[in-house]
């Protein structure tokens, strides 16, 4: 009983112990666990971290290796380049070399020589004296023939002009105008008078007869209405007598154009040209120059023309292994076996036709 | 009796009527009875003559119609507005020669003045009954067709191919076979006359062959045959290389340089302008002419000559050098330039002398070697006057100034270069200067003759916007040069330029002479 009695006593003390001990389990459990928690997610925390640091270790000495690899590879490559870039400059260089010695020994040479060009123009102010000492003969001997013809044509005015006035010849008693007493010789005018014969009336040039005849006289110059030099012979003063055609009919039936037939027309090889013209035309239309043979037979062993971009002295170059099938039944070996065998057999054939033994015989001995 | 009386009056009358029209017709021949006539109205009075029933009073009235239409161009449409043309037209076929004769020189004078008139003519179908007559007997009536045809086909190029299609061409190339030389000169002229138009029509007179014959002529002694064919030949050549070849394959070199020695004035021309047709298509056929002496010939065609008859040579020399600079190295060996020099200082008329400075400048331009040899002979001076003279015409401005431009581009001789410094307008001056800053950096001895002549001081005075292409050859120039000398030289140039005295001005130009001893001492 005073365990109840104390237990009762202790009851309400036990409630509110319970009730404060509930109550600070309460407030530590959510210290507890948060505690808990940190604890815990520390120490994930920590292993998460630890196997990420593992795995980052494991991926680093991966990635060293790949990129190291990788690395290596493009270095070689760029090696390569520029091993490959130092040589073609290299190479280019020397060509450049070449080249410049060529081009400038063949521009030299043909295109701008410059010996030649001296030479041309030596020859061509040689060839310009030249031309200028014949061009001045030319223009001298011009000068000359005008001069002569000038000296000419005075002496012939001259003469005309004596023989016109032939009457101013001195005679004994009266001195001529030309032959003056005072003088010590006569005027070469009077020596003149005294050569030349007195010009007859007939000479004088008939001017009026061209009456009903027109020239152009303020236009053209005279040598239109007379065109040739010498006057014409006459033709015996007799007008032919008419009436005559017309100018114009006569010019046609002179001038009147060939009008051939068409046999004169057309050439005497004409039916051959003809013919080999439809050869020709013929054969233009022709797709191909092979015979029609209706024999079908004929184009069962034909030869195979081959193509003449592949042949050459030592026989016909493939066109490729790849897409064009070719046969070469030389190089099979599945038959060689048999006909290895045959060629045996045919050489012991031949053994046993010149030896006469018998087959097997050969085939023991062989 | 009374027969015979009514035959007198009618011979009264026609004696009346011949002597009014041989009246009429030798007054026509004087330039001055003209107008009198005109004004007294002869065409009316002429025309109802032309129908006459005597044959030489229709003659007669139809040459006094042609010399009346052939003075000038009124009279000409008044016998074409009377209808007249038809009516010679019809008869020209059916009369004897002289009627056609003086027909075809009234359808000559018609024809001459205008291209309207000549279509007059072509309309009434004259061109046929030309043609008929140019197969005429007599070679007169064939003179007188022939210089109506070429009389028509010289205006236009439509005339000339109507006269082409009534067939004349190969009618024409007959003619000039014949023996007559005024048939021959005249057919060659209207040969040149139908050619000169269109590359086309010149192809058809080549292909009725004439090229051949008029080839052959060039030997004739008449000057004026020679005249002719020498222009028909170049009015063929002037169209296309090809027609150019031809003529050159019809062997007219070397024939054709004696030509240029002939006593004629215009055959020298006309020689020289067919070479200058034949030379400015291609290198080749200038290349075969300078072969040939050619060049030669033509300088000293242009030696001898005077004023527009010069003109074709000095064209053809240009043309000439223009193709490349062998071509102008040989026109320069030929001792060309001496005569076109003297063409530039001798002459008056501004064509002339723009000809002969496009001429130098063509020779001049290709290499330093060229533009030495142009400026030795002291041609730049020249060229600069000639520009900067406020007469010339704008043509000679514009090709002097292209002249200097493209031989300054390429002379490095510098002796003819100093002159112009003092003288040349700014944009001629940036050349000058120009070609003196690529050739002093490299030459001592040209840089110290350009100080001690005085073009260095000439170059500080040059005023140039900074940036411009003249300051950077002023600053490569005095790039050449120490400091001092530049800068004493540009005080000098702005004292001088400050226009202070006389005293200074010497002052200072002893200061630097003496720095110019001192810096030709060291360099």
């Amino acid at each position: 009983m005073a365990t109840l009695a104390r237990l009762q006593a202790r009851l309400p003390a036990l409630r509110e112990e319970c009730f404060r001990r509930n109550r600070s389990v309460d407030e530590y459990r959510k210290k507890e666990y948060k505690a808990a928690v940190k604890i815990q997610s520390w120490f994930r925390g920590h292993r998460v971290r630890a196997y990420i640091r593992y795995l980052n270790n494991v991926v680093i000495i991966i990635q060293k290796w790949w990129r190291g690899y990788q690395g290596r590879r493009y270095f070689r490559k760029m090696v390569a380049t520029a091993y490959f870039i130092m040589k073609m400059n290299f190479y280019n260089e020397m060509a450049v070399r070449i080249q410049k010695r060529w081009r400038g020994y063949y521009v030299r040479k043909y295109n701008y020589n410059y010996y030649a060009l001296k030479k041309y123009l030596e020859a061509i102010s040689v060839n310009n004296e030249i031309v200028r000492n014949e061009l001045k003969e030319y223009a001298e001997m011009k000068e000359k023939e005008k001069k002569k013809e000038d000296l000419e044509k005075k002496e012939k005015e001259k003469d005309h002009q004596a023989r016109k006035m032939h009457y101013l010849l001195s005679t004994e008693q009266i001195a001529g105008v030309y032959n003056s007493p005072f003088r010590k010789s006569p005027d070469p005018m009077e020596l003149l008078l005294r050569k030349s014969k007195p010009l007859s009336h007939k000479q004088q040039p008939i001017k009026n007869h061209l009456i009903g005849e027109l020239c152009d006289w303020s236009n053209r110059s005279r040598s239109l209405t007379c065109p040739t030099a010498q006057p014409l012979p006459p033709i015996g003063r007799q007008k032919p007598q008419g009436p005559f055609r017309d100018t114009a009919e006569v010019l046609r039936q002179r001038y009147k154009p060939l009008e051939p037939t068409l046999r004169v027309a057309a050439s005497i090889n004409s039916l051959e040209k003809a013919r080999e013209e439809i050869k020709r035309e013929e054969w233009r239309n022709r797709i191909h120059d092979n015979e029609f043979l209706p024999f079908s037979s004929y184009h069962k062993n034909e030869k195979y023309d081959p193509s003449v971009h592949r042949s050459s002295k030592y026989g016909q170059e493939t066109y490729g292994i790849k897409h064009f099938r070719e046969v070469q039944p030389k190089k099979w070996i599945a038959d060689k076996v048999n006909t290895f065998t045959k060629v045996r057999e045919n050489e012991l054939e031949d053994i046993f036709k010149y030896k006469s033994i018998s087959v097997n015989e050969a085939l023991a001995g062989s | 009796m009374s027969q015979r009386q009514v035959l007198q009056v009618f011979e009264q009358y026609q004696r009346a009527r011949t002597q009014f029209v041989q009246a009429v017709a030798e007054l026509a021949s004087r330039s001055q009875n003209i107008e009198t006539l005109q004004n007294a109205g002869v065409m009316a009075l002429l025309r109802p003559l032309l129908l006459d029933v005597v044959p030489t009073i229709q003659q007669t009235a139809a040459l006094a119609l042609g010399r009346l239409a052939n003075y000038n161009d009124d009279l000409a449409e008044a016998v074409v507005k009377g209808d007249i043309l038809p009516q010679l037209v019809c008869s020209l076929s059916e009369q004897n020669r002289f009627y056609k004769k003086a027909a075809a020189f009234v359808l000559r004078a018609v024809g001459k003045h205008s291209p309207q008139l000549a279509q007059a003519i072509v309309q009434c179908g004259a061109l046929e009954t030309l043609v008929i007559c140019l197969e005429d007997f007599d070679p007169g009536v064939k003179e007188a067709a022939a210089w109506a045809l070429g009389y028509i086909a010289r205006h236009n190029s439509e005339l000339s191919q109507a006269v082409v299609d009534a067939g004349a061409v190969p009618l024409l190339v007959l003619c000039i076979q014949e023996p007559e030389i005024a048939l021959k000169r005249i057919a060659a002229s209207t040969l040149s006359d139908i050619s000169k138009h269109s590359p086309e029509l010149a192809q058809t007179v080549v292909d009725a062959g004439a090229i051949a014959h008029l080839a052959q002529m060039i030997l004739n002694p008449d000057a004026k045959l020679k005249r002719q064919v020498l222009s028909a030949l170049s009015q063929i050549a002037k169209h296309s290389v090809d027609l150019a070849e031809l003529v050159v394959e019809a062997e007219i070199f070397p024939v054709v340089l004696t030509c240029l020695k002939d006593s004629d004035e215009y055959v020298k021309k006309n020689g020289a302008t067919l070479i200058r047709e034949i030379a400015k298509h291609t290198p080749e056929l200038s290349q075969l002419i300078v072969n040939a002496g050619g060049v030669a010939a033509v300088i000293d065609c242009i030696g001898s000559c005077r004023g527009t008859v010069r003109l074709p040579g000095i064209m053809m020399l240009g043309y000439v050098a223009a193709h490349s600079e062998n071509l102008s190295m040989a026109v320069i060996i030929s001792k060309g330039i001496p005569p076109l020099c003297t063409c530039l200082i001798e002459e008056n008329e501004d064509h002339i002398k723009a000809a002969a400075a496009w001429a130098l400048g063509q020779v001049g331009r290709h290499t330093p070697e060229h533009a030495r040899a142009v400026a030795v002979a002291n041609v730049l001076p020249i060229l600069l006057s000639l520009y900067m003279e406020t007469h010339s015409s704008e043509d000679l401005q514009v090709k002097t100034k292209k002249a200097l431009k493209n031989i300054l581009q390429k002379c490095t001789y510098l002796p003819a270069l100093e002159p112009l410094l003092h003288d040349a307008p700014p944009n001629i001056l940036k050349h000058i200067v120009g070609q003196f800053s690529k050739v002093l950096p490299h030459d001592s001895k040209a840089r110290r003759l350009f100080v001690t002549t005085g073009g260095l001081k000439k170059v500080q005075e040059i005023k140039a916007e900074p940036g411009s292409l003249l300051q950077e050859y002023i600053n490569t120039i005095n790039n050449c040069y120490p400091e001092e000398i530049v800068r004493n030289l540009m005080l000098c140039s702005c004292w001088c330029s400050c226009a202070l005295g006389m005293f200074n001005k010497f002052a200072v130009s002893f200061i630097t002479e003496d720095c110019f001893s001192s810096y030709l001492i060291t360099v």
